[in-house]
């Protein structure tokens, strides 16, 4: 189905249609009470197809994709583990979906108890009091996060603390929410294996810092093996620390981020706990606190009432309400199987295997691919370019070759600290076979770049549609059909 | 160490230990501080085999009551085709990452384009982006954009006629950004007109939001309204129901520059709150102020269409904390949902939905009236919600209603009643309602 192009409106012929509806009953002619200046008066002009015309667009659609069930995505810092098949069917329950969020708390009971469940099971592998799983994704995980930061000195009077330290190698989410919670971003440096630079962070600790915002292990990959010495000297400044829970992965079974010192944290159920990305969301990205923080978590709340049975509540210390109800709830559901699913018996070695696979692939393609940073790393790694600059074969190019042979491309050009980023992330639901098969292509291209540089930099040369034109479309950007049409005459 | 979700036997450990040049796992951990390793279990359940988690998730289900549901508050129990959660099941589409390798990606990004159309179909404004988490979220990023789009501007002015719930989620951001917001208050149910031209007055506003219909479920008249704000430089927003955009006037034909809302009325299952979407649509003049994602048209090197994210200079994996907003990951599939069930209805389909619902709700509303125990509240139009006011003990009345399986109204103030009424409900089912509520206290 390679050469299928359509857009459902260019299917569309006046008069079919692709649903059906009962009867209409009534005789009320509700409509005609509504004066006609409020009434629409040019119609949208929505597709008319059949429903068999909409299944086959949409399946030949789902045919250009890739997927984490079509192949390995290598993809660093975004945790592409398989998705379980029966988390997709238990949350699809209906007992479940067709709940209405305001209907009586009676009638949700088991709603309420899932959420609670998976908000005391987070909170103890975080080694945090409490979490909410309301915000919708992880950079709205950190915007609540640093909302309950400001919540918290604000509450003490301490309204001048608007500083919040990041990283220079830290992910863009983290000062794009720093800038909607408020706050104002310093950057703090990092040395040359990725690590915050203690020294540097000395003198940014005065009585106006609300806190830091890291990842453990950093982008690099890399343990931040100095942290109980900066979770104190923030501590001790007053500030308070944030976990940005995008590379938890590793540390599941190994470390708890709050017996790290950190205060808040955001998980990405859609990365740690398997929930699928679905082509860049529905996510979600609960937030816990340490025990002094509980009360600003945002509202409302689940609570468990002393006879077992479950509310929803709204506290008055709280930062206020960052979601329509309680979060994507069905994304919720999926991330609950799947602990249960594990279990603690398994659960453990999830960042030990993750672990192993990214060292494994590192190590066998370090002959290859520059390594800048020597040593054992957690869950993902940076490499910067090929080893050999002389043929002038850059990351992308390797990242277009990658999809020729069948893989997704690593994330490139990030962490910004190299030229020729290309950071690597396994995850451990890939078997050893996949990533010697992954290795071999690697070494292939490698040695394309070499010998035919050429062909790597014309990659990709056998996907479905070949490099786009993306100046052209930042430039003349056409977002709909509509101006599609108008563009075209 | 082997499990179903980790194949790793224990010959391969070995193998690949030692070409990393280490003799354990722990090995791997060595650079950790001591202090920090978690030494002990997880106080988590054992691993659950899936006749198990199926059972446990069945008894949860138990727990939970579903119900003939005649609430809405902002959302609404419409039918989706069953086309629809069969094509969303396609693992091509929800195990695929955010599509930035567009050549193996066409299937995510044209059916966000397809998506981008739609929506802006319904409002008529020409740019939509690729989704927001939720119809609250998106207007709190609206507020933001009107502040930005201003320039030098930082109040914003809100209906009181906007639901609750979203109110209080732009107040939460608003209060942290901090931008000043002046609710303007209702008269009668609908926004206070003057009370906004008083404030456009001050020159200072950077923007106003209204709602379409409101959290009474009626629609407001704001004739005049565009010219008044555009007038004073400010930008108009419209916190729409983009299901009822088939029939209502639009946005666009209200002369607003941006329009927002939830995605959930598009067909969504209930789904306990989540996920939805949030939809952002604006005129040509705000789409550089526009946060998160959005797709182009655009060739590829032999001159096929294709399609690609664009724009990405306002955001955050680009302009860190210069960015139009902080959003990363949207609600892509939700995007989908509201993609493929937009095609099943059509440009007819989403008309008689409507209608449908608005017959229904006509129909419920008047046998309401004439059993003497309600009346109106506010006489304005409405399409699927409406509000009255009665004299029955409403707490009572919604336990009965639960004990026969019916979710009522939601209930406003001491006395008031808020009504929604769908496709999915009959005729038959609104006259039991009926009758059970004015059934005689036993």
């Amino acid at each position: 189905m390679k050469t299928y192009d359509k857009l459902i409106f260019e299917l569309s012929k006046p008069g079919r249609k692709g649903y059906s509806l009962p009867e209409n009953e009534y005789k009320t002619d509700g409509l005609s009470s509504i004066p006609k200046d409020l009434l629409r008066k040019e119609v949208a002009d929505l597709p008319e197809v059949s429903e068999l015309d909409v299944v086959r667009h949409f399946t030949n659609l789902s045919s250009k994709n890739f997927g984490v069930d079509t192949g390995f995505y290598p993809l660093g810092s975004c945790t592409m583990k398989y998705n379980p098949k029966i988390n997709e069917e238990l949350s699809a329950l209906p007992s479940f979906t067709n709940l209405h969020p305001l209907q009586s708390e009676k009638t949700v009971q088991g709603a309420l108890e899932l959420y609670w469940n998976l908000q005391e099971m987070l909170s103890n592998i975080a080694g945090l009091a409490e979490f909410t799983l309301n915000p919708y994704a992880g950079a709205h995980g950190e915007l609540t996060g640093l909302m309950v930061m400001r919540q918290y000195h604000i509450s003490r009077g301490d309204e001048k603390r608007k500083k919040v330290i990041v990283p220079n190698s830290a992910h863009g989410t983290n000062p794009a929410s720093a800038m909607v919670a408020g706050l104002e971003v310093v950057e703090v440096k990092s040395k040359p294996n990725g690590s915050i630079d203690v020294e540097d962070l000395k003198p940014l600790l005065d009585d106006s810092v609300a806190g830091i915002m890291m990842t453990n292990p950093n982008t690099l990959g890399m343990f931040e093996t100095e942290i109980m010495e900066i979770a104190n000297l923030v501590h001790n400044a007053g500030g308070l620390l944030y976990y940005d829970g995008a590379n938890l992965n590793p540390l599941l079974g190994k470390v708890r981020p709050g017996d790290m010192g950190f205060d808040i944290m955001h998980i990405n159920l859609h990365k740690t706990f398997s929930t699928p990305h679905g082509g860049g969301g529905p996510g979600s990205g609960p937030v816990g606190v340490a025990k002094h923080l509980v009360d600003f978590l945002p509202n409302p709340r689940v609570v468990k009432n002393e006879d077992g049975s479950f509310s929803i509540k709204s506290e008055d210390q709280s930062l206020g309400n960052i979601s329509s109800f309680l979060g994507n709830f069905g994304v919720m559901m999926k991330a609950y199987a799947y602990i249960l699913s594990l279990g603690k018996e398994n659960i453990k070695n999830v960042g030990p295997l993750a672990t192993l696979n990214a060292n494994y692939i590192k190590e066998s393609l370090k002959d290859d691919y520059l390594l800048p940073i020597e040593g054992v790393c957690k869950h993902e790694f940076v490499f910067d370019g090929l080893k050999d600059k002389s043929t002038g074969v850059t990351t992308l190019n390797v990242a277009k070759r990658l999809l020729d042979y069948g893989f997704h491309a690593p994330t490139i050009y990030f962490p910004l600290l190299f030229h020729e980023s290309m950071m690597i992330e396994p995850t451990e639901t890939e078997s050893k076979e996949t990533l010697d098969e992954f290795i071999d292509v690697m070494h292939t291209v490698a040695k394309e770049a070499r010998e035919n540089p050429e062909v790597v930099k014309s990659a990709p040369l056998t996907t479905i549609v070949r490099k786009l034109d993306e100046t052209s479309a930042a430039k003349n950007p056409i977002l709909s059909y509509r101006s599609l049409k108008a563009n075209a005459k | 160490m082997s499990d179903k979700y980790m194949p790793h036997t224990n010959e391969e450990i070995q193998e690949m230990l030692e070409k990393i040049g280490v003799e354990s796992i722990n090995d791997l951990y060595k650079d950790v501080p001591e202090e920090v390793i978690f030494t002990e279990e997880y106080d988590i359940p054992s691993s659950m085999s899936e006749i198990e988690l199926r059972r446990h998730f069945e008894e949860l289900g138990k727990k939970n009551k579903t119900l003939t549901v005649f609430s809405g508050g902002g959302v609404y129990d419409h039918y989706s085709p069953s086309v629809v959660s069969h094509l969303l099941q396609r693992s091509e589409f929800y195990t695929a990452y955010t599509p930035y390798q567009p050549e193996i990606s066409q299937g995510t990004l044209q059916y966000i384009f397809e998506y981008q159309s739609m929506i802006s179909e319904l409002t008529g404004l020409e740019a939509t982006n690729a989704s927001m988490y939720d119809g609250a979220t998106s207007a709190a990023e609206v507020i933001f954009m009107m502040v930005a789009s201003s320039k030098k501007r930082n109040r914003v002015l809100i209906s009181s006629t906007i639901h609750q719930r979203v109110v209080d989620v732009i107040k939460t951001y608003a209060k942290f950004h901090g931008i000043e917001l002046t609710i303007i208050p209702e008269k009668n149910g609908v926004t206070d007109l003057e009370a906004i031209d008083e404030e456009l007055q001050k020159d200072d506003v950077a923007g106003v939001l209204v709602p379409t219909p409101n959290k009474y479920g009626i629609i407001e008249d704001y004739s005049g309204l565009a010219d008044k704000i555009h007038s004073k430089k400010g930008y108009f927003g419209i916190y729409a129901d983009p299901s009822t955009l088939a029939v209502l006037r639009t946005p666009a034909e209200w002369n607003a520059d941006v329009a927002c809302g939830d995605g959930q009325s598009l067909g969504m299952p209930l789904n306990f709150g989540g996920p939805y979407l949030g939809f952002i649509s604006c005129s040509k003049t705000m789409i550089r102020k526009m946060p998160g994602r959005v797709v182009g048209a655009t060739k590829d090197a032999d001159g096929k269409r294709a399609y690609v994210l664009t724009l990405q200079a306002r955001e955050q994996h680009i302009r860190r904390e210069k960015a139009t907003s902080n959003i990363c990951s949207n609600q892509s599939l939700m995007a989908l949902y509201a993609t493929v069930y937009l095609s099943l209805l059509g440009k007819k389909g989403l008309e008689e939905v409507n209608t449908m619902c608005c017959d229904g709700a006509h129909y419920l509303y008047n046998l309401l009236l004439a059993s003497g125990k309600f009346k109106a509240v506010f006489d304005k139009p409405f399409l699927k919600e409406f509000l009255v006011e009665t004299s029955l003990d409403m707490e009572k009345v919604n336990q009965r209603l639960l004990d026969n399986g019916i979710q009522g109204g939601l209930k406003v103030g001491e006395n008031k009643v808020l009504f929604a009424v769908t496709e999915k409900r009959t005729k038959e089912e609104i006259e039991t309602l009926v009758n059970l509520m004015l059934e005689e206290e036993k």
